[in-house]
């Protein structure tokens, strides 16, 4: 890059306005305004027809609602789930990421590809999917009656473990391929070495590749873990209604209560939430020695 | 070892696969149930050719996704561009550009909803593509950085010692450059852009929902075999569209 900072810091040029200035008013306008907006939206209270009244001391108000018995339960529901399906996913995902790396190479990319085709597929489609599958008149129903092993249908949908499957389903891919690429990082040297030493391969794995990948094994955990936290979509239609994660309150809030003031706060809530974890996330890479 | 070394592999594809499988099958069903066969026909590809409001939602998310895509290639790209050149220094604006990529997408669209209300802007296909063109210009500004760092800068300074103009060297030495990344951003905003619903959701209007819009009403509100149709069709493409990728940038590589 040297040579290239020869206009920073100095005056505006042309260039540096053509350049820099559609891109970054875009971003002012349509992502830094929206979020100021929910930050100011918290000094207010929902109107008596639908719109914001100011009224003093609503911030706190509005952030107190947080502790409510009935909101803290769904805020730490869905952490629950989040953090259920992300560590369902890493036991899943971390054996299959190694597999694919002891494949020869050719044969690498496609058993990758194969992991992340489904992924490129329309998310609602993919979640449809398991209602076909676990309906009380579902694929997974009859072929247990049908073979005999129960006389009446699991109740299997509108449950939380449907919402957990749904989502693991759903961002399984997000930790198989930072995984993949932390394991084949490993240096084969190491892996020699240990071999050298004695060490039988699942001794390796453990003593060797795992410490060496845990920075591999942070990134996919937060890949799986953030838009678990957030999403709205499994709950709704995999929970029925009685899974109610952050992601659902939020999307009530601003469309069925109207009440566009604690919906903001649920949003910072969220986001303030995930900002420290990508903030420990950082700091446990760099400890880790990571990247 | 070896085959318990492989086992986890053929247990998740096993996962990920059953599903889409079912659905096929599921496709080819004559019942009016979505879940019991009752023998193979392909009635409801019928059926689903004949929807209207499917075929709206189709083409309403190709005009969303081909608009989005065209904005951000441009500002994405000039972006990329001027980060490199002159907020080289700079960490707070490459952060900023790459804020919408991570932040949850239902953080972004009630921020959106609330800025279009505020401003008393109709909610219509225009809102949602300016809204794609948010997240689509921070994956277009980050595959083309991305690019930048691996081209030769000494290749620019060679056109301005001989005489090119700013806009000359820009758009004949720095965008050819440039090209597989822009290529590669665009393709993959236009990919998000198909797909996305939940910021759709929240900035479309009544009117004119997008087709992940509409699939959501139908798997909603009265199931049919036709989803299953519908989403056999949209398997099929996306996994041709995956492959032919896959093929094409093997082969550039090999190139």
């Amino acid at each position: 890059m040297a040579g290239r900072g020869r206009a920073a810091g100095g005056p505006p040029s042309r260039a540096r306005l053509v350049l820099l200035g559609p891109g970054l008013s875009y971003l002012a306008v349509l992502l830094l305004l929206p979020l100021a907006l929910l930050i100011g939206y918290t000094a207010f209270r929902r109107g008596r027809f639908g719109g914001i009244a100011y009224e003093d001391g609503s911030t706190g108000e509005n952030f107190a609602r947080l502790t409510d018995p009935l909101y803290a339960g769904v805020l730490t529901d869905s952490l629950r789930i989040a953090a259920v399906t992300t560590l369902l996913a890493l036991l899943l995902g971390y054996p299959t990421a190694y597999a694919i790396s002891r494949l020869p190479g050719r044969w690498r990319t496609v058993a990758l590809v194969l992991v992340v085709l489904p992924f490129w597929t329309n998310f609602l489609i993919r979640t449809y999917a398991w209602i076909v599958l676990l309906s009380s008149r579902g694929v997974v129903n009859s072929a247990l009656t049908g073979i005999g092993v129960i006389d009446r249908p699991l109740k299997l949908l509108y449950t939380e473990p449907a919402v957990v499957l749904g989502l693991l389903y759903a961002y399984l891919p997000l930790m198989v391929l930072p995984l993949y690429s932390a394991i084949e990082r490993v240096d084969p040297r190491l892996l020699e070495a240990s071999a050298d030493l004695g060490a039988r391969p699942a001794r390796t794995l453990w003593s060797v590749t795992l410490p060496h990948t845990l920075p591999g094994v942070l990134t996919g955990c937060v890949f799986v873990f953030v838009p678990s936290l957030g999403n709205f979509v499994v709950p709704e239609l995999l929970g029925g209604g009685h899974t109610v994660m952050v992601g659902n309150l939020i999307r009530d809030q601003f469309l069925t209560a109207r009440d566009w003031p604690f919906g903001s706060v649920l949003a910072l809530a969220l986001m303030a939430f995930l900002v420290l974890l990508l903030m420990a996330q950082a700091w446990a890479g760099r400890r880790l020695g990571g990247r | 070892m070896r085959r318990a070394t492989f086992l986890p592999l053929w247990l998740t594809y096993a996962f990920l696969y059953t599903p889409v499988v079912v659905l096929v099958v599921m496709s080819f069903n004559r019942s009016d149930s979505p879940y019991e066969w009752s023998g193979f026909s392909t009635a409801w590809y019928g059926t689903l050719a004949g929807d209207d409001e499917v075929l709206r939602g189709l083409v309403n998310t190709l005009i969303v996704a081909a608009g989005a895509t065209a904005l951000s290639t441009v500002l994405g790209t000039l972006l990329a561009v001027g980060l490199a050149r002159h907020a080289s220094r700079s960490r707070l604006l490459p952060a900023l550009s790459v804020v919408p990529a991570v932040l949850p997408d239902i953080v972004l669209a009630i921020g959106l909803l609330a800025f279009y209300s505020l401003v008393s802007a109709t909610l219509g296909l225009h809102s949602v593509l300016l809204a794609h063109t948010v997240f689509g210009l921070a994956f277009v500004t980050a595959v083309v950085r991305t690019r930048i760092a691996h081209v030769d800068p000494s290749l620019e300074e060679a056109s301005r010692d001989l005489g090119a103009g700013e806009v000359t060297t820009f758009l004949r030495i720095t965008l050819p450059t440039l090209a597989p990344g822009i290529v590669a951003g665009a393709l993959l905003t236009f990919t998000l852009s198909l797909d996305e619903f939940v910021i759709a959701f929240f900035t479309a209007g009544p009117k004119d929902p997008t087709l992940p819009i509409v699939i959501y009403s139908m798997i909603r509100f009265g199931v049919t075999p036709e989803i299953n149709a519908l989403a056999t069709l949209l398997l099929a493409v996306s996994f041709t569209v995956v492959i032919a990728a896959q093929r094409v940038s093997r082969l550039t590589e090999a190139l």
